[in-house]
């Protein structure tokens, strides 16, 4: 832990976006979502209704980032083709 | 279709500690996309200021400031001054775009003061209340906005008083009344609506603001799956219409096709069970569709009211 | 190159025609007697185009405060002036200002706190809020309102300081009182007052974010930092008066001494009650009294090290405060003063006058009265009472 010479100037934090590296994945207690990519039609849906930006979009796919979800569900209510589902953590994708 | 056409940016990074569903961290990352190039930020006391700037730890891409709860718009007023004169004299290069962000606190209420002095004066911001209907961030007390009968912990639902008595503030009226160029509310339900209208705050030729209504799973008493779902029918039971107040002209962005019962909104929120059980109280919900049929005849007759 | 000018100024024309020259660029505020004559001439000069800054009339003196802090963490040179509930308003975001390390100025006219409503001189505003970690100068006359305003922009953008400053005067003794003052050319003040430097302002390609949660994990480091960071602006300070002194042929200090050779006993005022201080002590060293007068320019931070000096060897002190801090030793700087002097081994009685507390005249009479009683502390070397109210009628004060 950093001494008070260490901290940055007035407790100004100067790593813009450094709260990415904080796992809030843990906080899932029993369920995670898991794509079915072969029904997922790219709608982005999930994406934009995420509030942890934990919807990885990639070039014609989106994937979920474990180390973010919280497991809120909400991509799984609002997928209109049933594509994600949520399942037990201990299930296999 | 739209949707792909939306920034990769995300201005607020993961690992923020907002709740599971929270609906403030969809409608941030929303009113983020809408920007091509990052905002200055001056935000609130309010639970999106505390979960994303925990030190350490900060979610934020852009500048960000939080000096307190109540003068955000003040705050963004001396940004916007300080750019004006910075740049008039050389020392800045390019104009940034100022965003304030408040919850419904922070501007219904406490804040209210610091917003219309900022309006009045003019400044370009865009100011963006995202509303949870109540002080989440100290635990679910009645707020302004919070709406009848709702429970809080300061407007209990009693065994004689049922949740709060009053109506919630209508905070559009009071900034449409400062003739600012542009007004509009949104849902993150709506995204391209948000983004849209976004858009135009941010041209706008002076200060702008924006109502967003940002479901609270942990204060609402619903399941955080819950969040999106619940934004869609506050919209189509019109108990939160979405809108938009341009140059004095109302224009409603989203009629319901079929305009649903306030019970379809109150009904799944743990914050309105004691309208429901151990009876139902019809006649507060009555009373709350009375209202809500009263405000949207109100908005459409504005809206005809005030057509070029 | 304009010449020196002597011009008539009342304080607060004196502080407006300072800051002009220190070229802000961004002014809000609030009017409030008796400092509205600053925002009104600083309003005249951008109309008229004297000073290119941004002028913000507030709609309450915490949202002026609270736009000088946005307005400061964007790198802009920054203003604002208030006075009593206008301080009072302002109270939650003084902390704000100084926790950031922003070198916001701002003046304030002294007056004291409702209620019952007074718009005249105490220093009920600035007292109460000497624990905002602000810097606080006070001033006695016009002519050091316009060398001090100048000063404080310079310590408060110095980066070894990067806190905010107070740079008060007594609200219509000096307010609104002209003087000739001798101001300095526009290049002078130039030249003594680079534009400002930011460290880390608000800037999209180096994004920043000030104003985090403080956990208790790391809130104690903050604050520490910023309790080094005022302690050891002191020596800043001095730096700074120094050279202003010698650019300018000026005489100034943090503490200042006047007739204090051979006294016994001392009055230590703060403000424009100097003025008339300096005037008793003159009459009664006529009579032969050993008493002098030291006065108090820093408050904050306060001098300590300065302090013990200049009170060593002294038999009596009186300390003149303009306010009473309820319930406890009378004002604030004799209770610090006095905490200062405990631990040394030859220490003086001291004890505390609050006196002219909303608006009362302090005369001469005042102070003679004040040092008969510090004489007769002197020859008993007893201290018989904490403090005595100066200037009010009844039993128990020194009035009226």
């Amino acid at each position: 832990m950093k001494t008070w010479e260490e901290v940055p100037f007035a407790g100004y934090i100067l790593e813009p976006g450094n709260a990415e590296s904080y796992r809030t994945g843990d906080w899932r207690s029993r369920q995670k979502p898991v794509i079915n990519q072969e029904k997922c039609t790219f709608c982005l849906l999930c994406w934009i209704y995420c509030p942890d930006g934990a919807i990885t979009r990639r070039e014609s796919k989106v994937e979920i980032d474990y180390y973010h979800c919280k497991g809120c569900g909400i991509c799984a209510y609002e997928c209109p083709s049933g594509a994600i589902r949520m399942k037990s953590e201990a299930e296999e994708a | 279709m739209a949707l792909k056409s939306l920034p990769l940016h995300e201005y607020l990074s993961s690992g923020h500690r907002l709740c599971a569903g929270c609906g403030e961290g969809v409608t941030i990352r929303q009113i983020l996309k809408s920007f091509d190039e990052p905002p200055i930020i001056c935000n609130a006391t309010s639970c999106l200021e505390v979960s994303t700037t925990p030190f350490p730890y900060t979610s934020w891409r852009t500048p960000w400031i939080h000096p307190a709860f109540e003068c955000t718009g003040a705050v963004a007023a001396g940004v916007e001054a300080a750019q004006k004169a910075l740049i008039r004299k050389g020392r800045k290069k390019k104009w940034d775009v100022v965003l304030a962000l408040a919850g419904d606190g922070g501007t219904y209420d406490i804040g209210l003061q610091s917003l219309s002095g900022a309006l009045e004066r003019g400044h370009k911001f865009v100011y963006v209340c995202y509303t949870n209907d109540a002080y989440m961030n100290t635990g679910i007390q009645r707020s302004g906005a919070t709406p009848r009968a709702a429970w809080t912990t300061t407007s209990p639902a009693g065994k004689v008083i049922p949740g709060k008595t009053e109506w919630q503030k209508d905070l559009m009226k009071i900034v449409v009344a400062h003739d600012i160029p542009y007004a509009a509310t949104v849902s993150p339900s709506y995204p391209m609506d948000l983004q849209r209208k976004m858009k135009k705050a941010i041209q706008a030729d002076g200060p702008s603001f924006i109502l967003a209504l940002t479901p609270c799973p942990r204060g609402w008493r619903t399941p955080p799956y819950l969040t999106i779902e619940l934004g869609r029918l506050a919209v189509q039971t019109c108990m939160f219409p979405l809108y938009e107040v341009e140059n004095g002209q109302y224009k409603i962005t989203m009629k319901p096709k079929r305009k649903l019962p306030v019970e379809y909104y109150l009904r799944p929120q743990g914050r309105f069970r004691h309208l429901f059980t151990p009876k139902t109280r019809h006649d507060i919900i009555n009373a709350i569709q009375a209202y809500v049929d009263k405000k949207w005849q109100e908005i459409q007759k504005l809206e005809q009211l005030t057509q070029q | 190159m304009m010449a020196r000018k002597v011009l008539a100024l009342n304080g607060d024309e004196a502080a407006a025609y300072a800051v002009k020259q220190c070229k802000p660029d961004v002014i809000a505020a609030y009017p409030i007697t008796p400092q509205t004559i600053i925002v009104e001439r600083l309003s005249d000069f951008v109309a008229d185009g004297e000073l290119d800054a941004e002028f913000i009339s507030a709609e309450s003196e915490h949202s002026a405060l609270s736009a000088c802090i946005g307005a400061s963490a964007m790198g802009a040179r920054t203003y604002t002036a208030t006075a009593s509930q206008g301080l009072a308003l302002m109270y939650e975001m003084l902390f704000v200002a100084s926790s950031f390390r922003l070198p916001i100025v701002m003046s304030v006219a002294n007056r004291a706190l409702n209620s019952p409503l007074n718009i005249w001189n105490d220093m009920s505003d600035t007292m109460g809020a000497r624990d905002c970690g602000w810097i606080q100068i006070y001033n006695e006359n016009a002519q050091e309102v316009y060398d001090f305003t100048i000063q404080s922009f310079r310590i408060a953008e110095d980066h070894r300081v990067l806190l905010p400053v107070m740079v008060c005067h007594d609200g219509f003794v000096v307010s609104h009182s002209t003087e000739g003052v001798e101001t300095l050319s526009d290049s002078e003040v130039d030249s003594f007052l680079p534009p400002r430097t930011p460290v880390y302002p608000l800037d999209v390609e180096n994004p920043v974010t000030i104003g985090c949660v403080g956990v208790p994990e790391y809130y104690p480091e903050i604050k520490y930092q910023q309790e080094v960071a005022t302690k050891k602006s002191i020596q800043t300070i001095k730096e700074i008066i120094n050279e202003f002194n010698e650019s300018f042929g000026r005489n100034y200090d943090i503490i200042e001494k006047y007739q204090m050779d051979g006294a016994e006993v001392a009055l230590l005022t703060i403000g424009s009650a100097s003025g008339t201080a300096k005037d008793a002590v003159d009459e009664m060293r006529a009579e032969g009294k050993p008493v002098g007068l030291l006065k108090l320019r820093l408050f904050r931070p306060l001098p300590v090290e300065d302090l013990r000096k200049a009170l060593s060897g002294l038999k009596a002190v009186g300390v003149i405060d303009r306010h009473i801090s309820f319930g406890s030793m009378g004002g604030a700087l004799n209770m610090e003063v006095r905490a200062a002097l405990y631990e040394m081994r030859e220490r003086p009685h001291v004890m505390g006058f609050p006196a002219g507390l909303g608006g009362r005249d302090i005369r001469v009479e005042h102070f003679i009265k004040i040092t008969e009683e510090l004489l007769r502390i002197a020859e008993r070397d007893v201290l018989e009472e904490d403090y005595r109210v100066v200037g009010c009628r009844g039993p128990g004060c020194i009035g009226p």
